[in-house]
């Protein structure tokens, strides 16, 4: 691959789903796309390149974003978003949403589909204090491919061993070999949907808890300045933005600020600076402080 | 600095647990059989026991009840590691004291998970 041919897929990936790629890079572009070239027939990147600039090639333009935007997901990633999660922001919200009995969650980069359906596993835990409530679960990612894999619920070996505690595999799943597929009713509380997060979302309504963990890393400043302001539009004014450990909204956005004591969490700013007086986390300051 | 038994009757298995938990900061300790596990317990109570099923002499489940019922016994976090991969021998284990369970073949970040998961790291 030459240097004009790397700078016109740096280029093409940004415009097509925000992805951008340091200098050194290479790499990763030849040993993901490597595949898709020789599927679509082609033995070269520079083929690729070459294919890609052909009007209505939307195909496999398709194939390449979704081979370079794909990454690695696993049960409980991380343990403490589902700490807070389950600990302080579910509480907070059946509080405050007491009257509506519902609550709308979104997984904005829910890859294979683990995230939300580790949510699923969380609220299934709670059932007991979830009678006639509504909560929906929407996943969404740019890939059709991690969606379909997200959707049938069925995990390797391998995947089900990183995360997810022994206990709640064997309540949860189903085995078929070496393959293990995720309940029906934990299945069915979560909706699929491939969505490019350069897109509008102004369909989606508003969403109390928004987790949009480890993509923004993939974006340039000015896209996680417009992604975070459009996210902070799209929330409930009391809801809570979950980041990845990586991330963060300090030196981006005014639109949130951090929870106290919770890494990761995030709350919209005209909220945190108006409970200021009255800090919405006191109550839980030293109870289930983890 | 936490120490860890494995027990395994492979050799192999037992010098790839090593190299794994002695990244993780453990003491390892290692035993070919459940009886040899049981002897090193008797003579020192390890924090982590990674613990295969299938072995001579004396098999995993077995060393696993008699582990329970020694003084002090009831302390070490014991993760079983085996190609038993099916839903009913990993319950048995649960049932009979095992904190948590690798299906074979496993790598650095399953055993990484695992031992966070029970706590050990």
């Amino acid at each position: 691959m030459n240097p004009a041919e790397y700078d016109y897929l740096r280029q093409f990936l940004k415009s097509r789903s925000g992805l951008v790629l340091s200098n050194e890079k290479q790499y990763l572009i030849e040993s993901r796309l490597l595949p898709v070239a020789r599927k679509a027939g082609l033995q070269s990147i520079a083929a690729l390149v070459a294919k890609l600039k052909e009007p209505r090639e939307t195909a496999l333009a398709e194939a390449v974003v979704e081979a370079m935007t794909t990454n690695e997901s696993f049960f409980y990633r991380d343990k403490t978003p589902f700490e807070h999660f389950t600990q302080m922001m579910m509480p907070e919200m059946l509080k405050a949403r007491a009257a509506q009995r519902k609550i709308r969650i979104w997984c904005a980069a829910a890859s294979t589909g683990q995230e939300p359906y580790t949510l699923a596993m969380c609220l299934k835990e709670m059932e007991a204090r979830l009678a006639g409530w509504r909560i929906e679960i929407l996943g969404t990612d740019i890939s059709n491919e991690v969606l379909d894999r997200a959707r049938s619920g069925t995990y390797t070996q391998f995947e089900v061993q990183r995360g997810l505690p022994i206990q709640l595999l064997l309540k949860y799943f189903t085995q078929a070999g070496e393959s293990w597929t995720i309940a029906p009713e934990l299945r069915s509380m979560v909706q699929w949907r491939k969505f490019n997060l350069l897109d509008s979302f102004a369909a989606f309504g508003q969403f109390d808890i928004v987790f949009c963990r480890n993509v923004l890393i993939y974006f340039d400043q000015a896209t996680k300045v417009d992604i975070l302001g459009r996210i902070s539009r799209t929330m409930t004014p009391d809801g809570y933005l979950v980041l990845g450990a990586a991330e963060t909204v300090v030196g981006l956005t005014d639109a949130f600020k951090p929870a106290p004591d919770r890494r990761g969490l995030y709350v919209p700013a005209a909220v945190a600076a108006a409970t200021q007086a009255a800090p919405r986390f006191s109550a839980l300051a030293g109870a289930g402080r983890v | 600095m936490k120490t860890c038994l494995v027990v395994d009757d492979s050799s192999v298995i037992r010098k790839v647990a090593r190299r794994i938990l002695e990244d993780l900061s453990f003491t390892i300790l290692e035993a070919e059989d459940g009886q040899q596990a049981l002897e090193r317990c008797q003579e020192t109570m390890p924090d982590a026991i990674l613990l295969d099923w299938n072995m001579p002499v004396m098999d995993g489940l077995e060393f696993l009840a008699q582990l329970r019922r020694l003084e002090g016994g009831e302390t070490p976090k014991v993760v079983f590691c085996t190609t038993e991969n099916d839903v009913g021998h990993i319950a048995r284990a649960i049932r009979a004291g095992a904190n948590e369970y690798i299906m074979k073949p496993f790598d650095r970040e399953i055993v990484e998970a695992k031992f966070q998961e029970v706590g050990l790291l």
